[in-house]
């Protein structure tokens, strides 16, 4: 049932993002840029093993995925991102493991890249505003990378950070938010071979405006839990605070779990619009992923704890 | 400047640029520009376009006075009536894109969300200002009814403001800049209120 056919296959079918990609590199060219050698925009990641945790659900096109993000260190509106992150600068990079580990270290991309053999997942999204998208990750599980950083037993937690540089991001100011972006996940949520470290999408690296070069994705819990442009990965003794619960702990919780049943203040969580379709579907519990996580919040009161 | 304001030709004028906003969102539409969410694209567009009429018509009075332009009142009920316009295709494309007309789902929204709560009203108050546009009803209402209930506009820009604040996540920029015309618009009016209430208090008539 989640055999699909190969890859090459489904592509070709989206052909307007190749028509979009060389477009973009012919803006970039002309306007003079200078991108970094080996990470222009579509440089290719090779290899990709298949995962049997991909959905054979129609993907979302390149271009939706890539036009409306919501990335507020580049502005709120959903079009900003693309339009602001161009520049952004990923090369060099630095994501640091820290903590409550034995093995505490500090990586670049490309040996963060080599840790683990890359899989392409093709995982549903779903929004907090409800909206959803049908995304062709390339990574592998964060596990491997928390494994090599051996948590220690007061190890509970994991706290996420994201780049934040006011500079390179000059509306992050704007955004209405406390920056950097944080986020947070149990130990054991961490773990869970679903939740996934994210180099790229659709065969490529990550563009920019998707969370270059390097982000989460969590496919049972709301988008924003899924941080972008990582640079720290703490494992804690205790709950971490989160930048959207932070902001409004009434509306945003630590677990952000997909749940149709418990309502958001504004934005009914029963359905949801798959970005390209007219009528909307109902919102599976945990995004349709519950046979493999549920059995993580047994016991646990998911109204109270959203 | 005044005898431009007179001419015959303005109001279709006028009102042909009142529906380039409609027309633009259609010719997008056309185009397949509304990018990857176009009926959320359509529900801002049209709720942009219900609060910046309102704001505009607003604008007449205090504008009128201050510029000396007396004539600009030609325009205002056909501002105001466009306000309406873009506040109902706003509600429809929310009861239909969004609710499908389903009348459960629509109460329980207006009920449990606030911001819906505050659209709502904002609406609610703008129908009876544009089913009484009318001259006939100015004079079967009176001139002092008549404006009286036509206050009813301060209430639907508020209720606007409060709409639009209350659904941004967290970047609060427009609605302040939206809460701030409006704030400048109603303060222009208030030195000419007390003139204007200090005359009738004199005068005594009706
Ligand atoms: C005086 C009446 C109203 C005004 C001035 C108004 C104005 C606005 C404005 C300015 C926006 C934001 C547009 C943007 O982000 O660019 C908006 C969004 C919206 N309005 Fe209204 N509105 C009114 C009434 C209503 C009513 C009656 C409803 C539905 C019952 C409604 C439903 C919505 C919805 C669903 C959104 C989008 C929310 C989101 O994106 O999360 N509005 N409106």
């Amino acid at each position: 049932m989640l055999i699909r056919k190969a890859p090459e296959i489904r592509y070709s079918e989206v052909t307007p993002k190749q028509v979009y990609l060389n477009r973009r590199r012919f803006l970039a060219g002309a306007a003079g840029l200078a991108l970094a050698k080996g990470e222009a925009a579509g440089a290719k990641l090779e290899n990709l093993r298949k995962s049997e945790f991909s959905t054979n659900e129609p993907m979302t096109p390149y271009k939706d995925v890539t036009t409306y993000n919501n990335f507020y260190e580049f502005g709120t509106g959903k079009a900003d991102p693309a339009r602001n992150a161009t520049k952004f600068q990923t090369e060099p990079w630095q994501l640091k493991v820290e903590g409550h580990c034995n093995n505490p270290k500090t990586y670049d991309t490309d040996s963060l890249r080599r840790l683990a053999p890359l899989e392409e997942r093709i995982y549903r999204m779903r929004c907090v505003e409800g909206w959803s998208m049908v995304i062709p990750w390339i990574g592998y599980p964060l596990a491997a990378l928390l494994k090599q950083a051996e948590p220690t037993d007061k190890a509970k937690y994991v706290a996420f950070e994201s780049y934040y540089e006011s500079r390179q991001m000059p509306r992050g100011r704007y955004a209405g938010i406390d920056l950097p972006y944080r986020e947070g996940l149990r130990l054991d949520e961490a773990m869970h071979p679903l939740t996934l470290l994210c180099f790229g999408l659709y065969g490529d690296v990550l563009p920019n405006q998707n969370g270059a070069p390097v982000r989460l994705v969590v496919p049972w819990k709301y988008g924003f839990k899924s941080i972008k442009s990582l640079v720290k990965i703490r494992l804690a003794d205790k709950q971490p605070s989160t930048t959207w619960s932070i902001s409004n702990p009434r509306e945003y919780g630590f677990y952000s779990n997909v749940n149709p049943q418990v309502d958001h203040p504004r934005w009914s969580q029963a359905s949801e619009r798959r970005i390209g379709e007219f009528f909307k579907r109902k919102t599976l519990m945990f995004n349709g992923y519950g046979e493999h996580v549920a059995p993580l919040y047994d016991g646990l009161d998911l109204k109270k704890n959203y | 400047m005044a005898s431009l304001l007179r001419s015959r030709w303005l109001k279709p004028v006028v009102f042909l640029l009142c529906l380039l906003p409609l027309g633009l969102l259609i010719l997008r539409g056309f185009q397949g520009e509304l990018g990857a969410n176009p009926i959320e694209y359509i529900t801002h567009a049209t709720g942009d376009w219900t609060m910046r009429f309102l704001l505009i018509t607003l604008s007449i009075t205090p504008v009128r006075r201050i510029a000396k332009q007396p004539d600009l009142i030609r325009f205002r009920r056909m501002l105001g009536l466009f306000s309406f316009f873009y506040g109902c295709l706003h509600l429809m494309t929310w009861m239909w894109l969004d609710k499908f007309f389903d009348p459960g789902e629509m109460w329980a929204d207006v009920v449990k969300r606030r911001f819906i709560t505050a659209g709502m009203v904002g609406f609610v108050a703008m129908i009876p200002l544009a089913f009484t546009s009318t001259r006939g009803w100015i004079r079967r209402l009176g001139g002092r009814n008549w404006q009286r209930l036509h206050r009813l506009i301060y209430v639907s820009a508020a209720a606007g403001v409060v709409h639009y604040y209350w659904l941004v996540k967290s970047d609060i920029r427009l609605p302040a800049l939206y809460a701030g015309i409006l704030a400048i618009l109603l303060l222009l009016r208030a030195p000419f209120a007390r003139r204007q209430a200090a005359v009738r208090a004199g005068t005594a008539s009706g």
